[in-house]
């Protein structure tokens, strides 16, 4: 018989016979195993989930005009927009102001892609429909109450174009909006409409985007953007960018407490467990001692039972740390939560590592037994 | 040679001198009994002979290497491939079976090879055995099972302390038959017993008192011993 093999029989019967006692540090092995996947699945799964929710706040960068430019080539946007990752883009709305007249007061209205709005700005709210046609408009909520018009009604504005002589269009109000910002105090209108009230397209005031990667990855791709388009100066928009990096770092920060907090307690019920097991087997060690062990096979049985606890509890710790994840991410983001490899890599090797670590300790104690005393019975 | 050579050996534990200035021999093949009464100093000497405590004093002779100033790991050494050790209380793995519990010794000494293992079972007579924990062994039989383990390596000295001490009278005489053939076959036996009728078994009886040898006188042999160690019979004939 090869001696690995007996080395494996030795430990394999030391676990199998003595089951019982080390059911704790079993057990203790894969409830650590079941926190580090769940939180870690969780944890990688943190930004893709928190991302998308984060955008139901509006968009987070914004393109405006560079330099001394008053408004923005749509064209330029276009290129700006193709180095976006087309996958994380949620909207990207242009916005044009343009001042008319009611009632020899001005207003702002403004021209905006009504589709494109309603994803950068998930949380405005109509009273009545959103406008389908380019004669069709959306009061802000200060403006309706001012006029007193309502979904329905008629408005006449006076427009004075780019080139030729003022008029008066009359458009159709379809709803209210109540935007809880600025937008409350404007008129919106379908840019292709405003474009052919004012004879000129193709240019924006603004451009609101909402994209679905973290504050950091957002920074690169505005550096990117500024770089590579000229006229163009993306913005972040720091209110909701800071938000979410502050958010994202303080649930990362407390997955690495809770985590940080299972793998000690772990690692102390399997250290507990472990010694408790030394000195249970005292004499067999002064006996293995007795009849020719080293130091070092002492150490390596010992070992090699930790290495084999900790796989078994790493293999019950996935499964279970699977579910929990599963669990966690569909009762807490409501969607499905992916499993990468590396983190089935990384929950074996804690458990490996967590384990000896804790195993250290009463290795050493073991290697300490003195034969002589011990089966003497001291 | 001599396969022992103890020269003015004491043993101090504190202020309590457990030998005093101890000199003994053994031949190759002899068979020694070490009597005294309880805290005479046997185990005391059984372990300094057993490579498992060193002596405070004097030279200890192992088969030609000197003991006296070999580091722990050295001992281990000499403990693992000189001696072969045989308990009061059997001292078993508990979780091994009885053919496992043969083959961990020769692990450790070189190589487990389990056909020995069993041969060596069948030699005291627990070849059906082979597969039981020690738990569902009798005492005699865990005794047996003890010494094919202390003689699988082919030892030079088989020290045996209180070998028939937990047995009733017809495991010891199962024991002491199993000795008798050990001596026969030559190897050097050193047990320590406090029954008269067990240390009447072998060729010397060494008396111990307060940590000194009192007596030491021959008797009449029961075996038969060539004098000179056979080829070993139950080990591992390769080593």
């Amino acid at each position: 018989m090869k001696n690995h093999n007996m080395f494996f029989r030795i430990v394999f019967c030391s676990l199998l016979r003595r089951r019982s006692r080390m059911l704790a540090a079993l057990l203790a092995v894969a409830l650590g195993g079941t926190v580090f996947l769940g939180m870690g699945a969780v944890y990688y799964d943190i930004p893709r989930q928190m991302g998308r929710e984060f955008r139901s706040y509006g968009s987070n960068l914004i393109f405006v005009a560079s330099g001394h430019a008053l408004t923005l080539n749509l064209t330029q946007v276009e290129k700006a927009a193709s180095l976006l990752p087309a996958d994380k883009v949620i909207g990207l709305t242009p916005f044009r102001y343009e001042t008319m007249y009611y009632t020899l007061r001005g207003v702002t209205v403004v021209g905006t892609d009504m589709a494109s709005a309603r994803k950068t700005s998930p949380y405005w709210r109509v009273q009545g429909r959103w406008p389908e046609k380019d004669a069709e408009i959306l009061l802000g909520m200060d403006v309706a109450e001012q006029t007193q018009l309502y979904a329905g009604a008629s408005l006449s504005l006076e427009v004075v174009p780019r080139t030729g002589e003022k008029f008066v269009k009359t458009l159709t109000v379809s709803g209210i909006l109540r935007s809880g910002g600025a937008e409350d105090g404007f008129i919106l209108m379908p840019l292709s409409g405003l474009e052919a009230l004012m004879g000129e397209a193709g240019t924006a005031s603004v451009v609101e985007a909402s994209i679905a990667v973290p504050g950091e990855e957002l920074a690169v791709l505005a550096e990117s953007i500024r770089a590579g388009v000229p006229g163009i100066a993306p913005r972040l928009v720091k209110r909701i960018a800071d938000s979410e990096t502050t958010v994202l770092a303080r649930l990362r920060a407390l997955v690495y407490l809770v985590t940080a907090v299972v793998l000690f307690l772990t690692m102390i019920c399997v250290g507990a467990t472990m010694m408790t097991v030394v000195m249970e087997r005292r004499r067999e060690i002064g006996l293995k001692k007795a009849i020719g062990a080293e130091n070092k096979h002492i150490a390596a049985e010992f070992l090699g039972e930790g290495v084999l606890l900790a796989g078994a509890g790493a293999l019950l710790g996935m499964v279970s740390g699977w579910f929990f994840a599963r669990i966690v991410s569909l009762s807490v983001f409501e969607r499905e939560v992916s499993l990468p490899f590396f983190l089935v890599a990384l929950t074996l090797l804690t458990s490996l590592l967590v384990t000896l670590l804790a195993s250290f300790i009463p290795v050493l104690r073991a290697m300490d037994v003195d034969p002589a005393q011990t089966l003497r019975g001291e | 040679m001599n396969i022992l050579e103890l020269h003015d050996v004491s043993m101090v534990y504190g202020q309590v001198a457990a030998l005093r200035n101890v000199s003994l021999t053994v031949s190759p093949g002899e068979w020694v009994a070490v009597m005294g009464a309880s805290g005479s100093g046997k185990t005391t000497l059984m372990n300094i002979i057993g490579c498992m405590d060193r002596a405070s004093h004097g030279v200890v002779i192992l088969d030609g290497e000197k003991l006296s100033r070999m580091a722990a790991r050295d001992l281990t050494a000499i403990r693992r491939d000189k001696i072969g050790l045989i308990f009061q209380q059997f001292h078993l793995v508990p979780y091994l079976t009885a053919v496992e519990n043969i083959m961990i010794a020769q692990y450790y000494h070189s190589m487990a090879d389990e056909k020995e293992a069993l041969q060596a079972l069948e030699r005291v007579g627990l070849q059906h055995r082979a597969r039981h924990l020690p738990r569902q062994l009798s005492g005699g039989e865990q005794q047996r099972l003890c010494i094919a383990r202390a003689l699988i390596n082919c030892p030079k000295l088989v020290l045996a302390d209180e070998p028939t001490g937990n047995l009733d009278e017809d495991n010891q005489n199962t024991v002491l038959d199993l000795f008798h053939r050990l001596h026969a076959e030559g190897s050097a036996i050193i047990m320590v017993t406090h029954a008269p009728d067990v240390a009447a078994h072998a060729q010397r009886v060494v008396h111990l008192e307060f940590g000194r040898i009192v007596n030491d006188a021959p008797r009449a042999p029961h075996g038969i011993s060539s004098g000179e160690p056979d080829k070993c019979a139950v080990g591992n004939m390769a080593k």
